[in-house]
């Protein structure tokens, strides 16, 4: 029970939640956040309302808009859905954003490795050797977690600061475009690379690999032997193990999907949208991936949705930046109100809330 | 010469130890009843965006400061609200109070950045920094890391020594048998929290009021996640918190040393040094003998419902 004065509030345990709970929440949080958003834009001195009419205008106001938040729509889908599945493990993994970034850097070296060779044989490639890449870098911190026991959030975080400065160090040292003043990048990517898009959009190839990955998870989570292993860990690790679980070679199996499935995020950006690998890859997709999950409540059918959501909401954006001068931190600050509000919302799947006034 | 350099070298770690000692202090409390709080990054830059905001406007670098301490503080209650009251994940909430600190300051601090502003100018101690080698590198600072120094021991009293301490520590370890024995379980971790917070904001106006003396975003670049391996290193115990928080401003100083006289690894390198010690040491520490001798609080993690178990 928590009282303030004469209010009291008492969360009273319920049996099963209420379905609708499960749409009301996000949808409750998402407009909140929106509203808690407004107060920013007036502290700034802009006018609300105009500026959300901008940013959803910009981002599904036009097809060729909605095109372009499919576009920001996709390193959030597969970077959410890598972490969705070490979530379900309860593996704590918050290093989407150095898996994508991984995944990025090999995927620029593969494109080297495989020059010359046609489209058919490059693009494969370059996926695999992200998928490599950003697995690798998402298994490292599942053998310091297992092995020594190192807390999974402090790794993963760390990991994606290295990650990023490995890029910087590639963008500015052995692989820089000497012809590229100003916005270090590497050099043009060989055009084999290059993935297939929708003419007339930016929409890749990834925004498919990425819808395949989502169905494909939601089978392997939900109808198969290892997805229920997964499931039994990530509800209590303990009886997983006592059930004859091998735990780290679950959670081995599941960094490395998850990590893979980050880093071919950074395959697309750098393939499918950059053409080159540059300073900076991602704005910080693998942060927003964390919330785009949890919105979705780790169900990777879902996450299309969320990442649509969110994706709108970034390229809205880059929209009101342009158009009213609004830092892109103000999507940050949103998202993070969403997290919130979707966390505050959540104790309403478990209780129900009792207000009372005692006069 | 050589002696200049190592004096320079001890006094700037120091300098840039204190945001995270500082930082891990706080985090012990929060962490010593029973709430991870990941949120320190989010909480240390707004302490150092609204400290820098607030030196603009006043001039005075102690109302800054003052500032930025309940601004740290204000924003904890975000972590105690949604992981104490409403039991929500402890991890996904101080990752949004990150999140959102981060965004927050990047969003309201645009005006800010190229400003400068007369920070908080270091005063020598008198006497003390007359001592050779002693002196310069412990008391030639600002008043900001004589307050780190004065925290450490009265922090480790606190909670070793009070009762109050014995009440935090309690509830950390069992708060099932705290509540029992009439201890206000809540109020104790929202204290706590409280606490973190404010020392987390200081953290942040020591590195753009004292330190810096300016608002780039993105100023704390990851010292709030150091600060939680440091917590964790200490053992919960603040005076080992020195050694941690001086460690990780000695590899940072040598960084930019190496920079500085043109030593031919890349900059980049350089900059990993700090993350990739704080995985080694974390590494270290985790160990599972080394974890059981020292123990982390018992229910961190876990959120208290009274006549739940």
């Amino acid at each position: 029970m928590v009282r303030f004065g004469s209010f009291e509030m008492e969360f009273v345990k319920r049996g099963a939640s209420p379905r609708y709970l499960a749409y009301l929440i996000p949808f409750v949080a998402v407009v909140v956040a929106l509203l808690a958003g407004s107060v920013l834009l007036l502290v700034e001195g802009v006018d609300p309302l105009r500026a959300y009419e901008a940013l959803f205008s910009s981002a599904f106001g036009t097809p060729y808009s909605l095109s372009e938040s499919v576009v920001q729509a996709t390193p959030l889908m597969l970077a959410a859905l890598g972490t969705l599945i070490t979530f379900k493990a309860g593996f704590w993994n918050i290093g989407a954003e150095g898996q994508l970034q991984m995944g990025a850097l090999a995927a620029t070296w593969a494109t080297f490795v495989f020059a010359g060779y046609p489209p058919i044989v490059m693009i494969p490639c370059i996926m695999l050797f992200s998928f490599l890449g950003g697995g690798a870098w998402g298994m490292i911190p599942a053998i310091f977690k297992v092995k020594l026991g190192a807390d999974e959030m402090l790794t993963t975080m760390m990991m994606n600061y290295v990650a990023i400065l490995a890029v910087v160090y590639f963008v500015y040292g052995p692989w820089r475009d000497p012809s590229a003043y100003g916005n270090p990048r590497s050099p043009l990517l060989p055009l084999s690379s290059r993935l297939p898009v929708i003419p007339g959009t930016r929409i890749h190839l990834t925004v498919f690999v990425g819808l395949a990955i989502a169905v494909l998870l939601y089978v392997f989570l939900n109808r198969t032997k290892l997805g229920l292993e997964i499931r039994v860990i990530g509800a209590n690790r303990e009886a997983a193990r006592y059930a004859g679980i091998n735990v780290f070679k679950n959670i081995l199996i599941v960094t490395l999907i998850g990590g893979g499935i980050a880093g071919l995020a950074g395959m697309g950006q750098v393939a499918g949208i950059f053409f080159s690998l540059p300073k900076s890859v991602s704005p910080g997709y693998g942060y927003t991936a964390i919330v785009v999950a949890w919105l979705a409540r780790l169900n990777p059918l879902t996450i299309p949705v969320s990442a649509f959501l969110f994706g709108g909401l970034l390229n809205g954006g880059y929209g009101i930046q342009m158009a009213f001068a609004v830092p892109i931190a103000l999507v940050n600050a949103i998202q993070a109100l969403v997290l919130f509000f979707i966390l505050a919302l959540s104790i309403f799947y478990e209780y129900r809330v009792v207000f009372r006034w005692r006069s | 010469m050589v002696q200049n350099i190592v004096v320079g070298f001890l006094s700037t770690s120091i300098a840039v130890g204190t945001s995270l000692l500082l930082g891990a202090i706080g985090e012990t409390f929060a962490e010593r009843s029973g709430v991870m709080n990941l949120g320190v990054e989010g909480m240390m830059i707004m302490g150092a965006f609204t400290g820098f905001l607030t030196l603009v406007v006043t001039k005075d670098p102690w109302i800054a400061t003052l500032v930025a301490t309940l601004v740290g503080g204000l924003v904890s209650l975000i972590h105690s609200f949604l992981s104490v009251t409403l039991r929500a994940n402890q991890i996904l909430s101080g990752l949004a109070i990150t999140m959102f600190g981060t965004g927050l300051s990047g969003f309201l601090g645009r005006p800010l950045l190229g400003a400068s502003a007369q920070g908080m100018p270091a005063i020598p101690v008198p006497i003390l920094s007359e001592i050779p080698y002693v002196g310069p590198i412990l008391f030639n600072h600002d008043p900001i890391t004589y307050i780190s120094y004065i925290l450490v021991p009265v922090a480790w009293l606190i909670l070793f020594k009070t009762e109050f301490g014995l009440t935090i520590r309690s509830v950390g370890e069992d708060p099932a048998v705290a509540d029992s024995v009439g201890i206000n379980v809540y109020r104790t971790r929202y204290l706590c929290i409280f606490i973190g917070g404010m020392l987390s904001g200081l953290a942040g106006a020591f590195l753009s009021v004292a330190y810096a003396r300016m608002w780039v975003e993105g100023m704390t670049a990851g010292r709030g996640w150091i600060v939680i391996v440091i917590t964790i290193f200490s053992m919960w115990n603040p005076i080992r918190a020195v050694a941690g928080a001086y460690l990780f401003g000695a590899v940072s100083t040598l960084g930019y040393m190496f920079q500085g006289l043109g030593v031919a690894a890349p900059s980049e390198v350089l900059l990993m040094l700090p993350y990739i010690l704080t995985i080694v040491v974390l590494l270290a520490v985790s160990r599972e003998s080394v974890r059981k001798r020292i123990s982390a609080p018992k229910s961190l993690y876990k959120p208290y419902v009274r006549g739940e178990r």
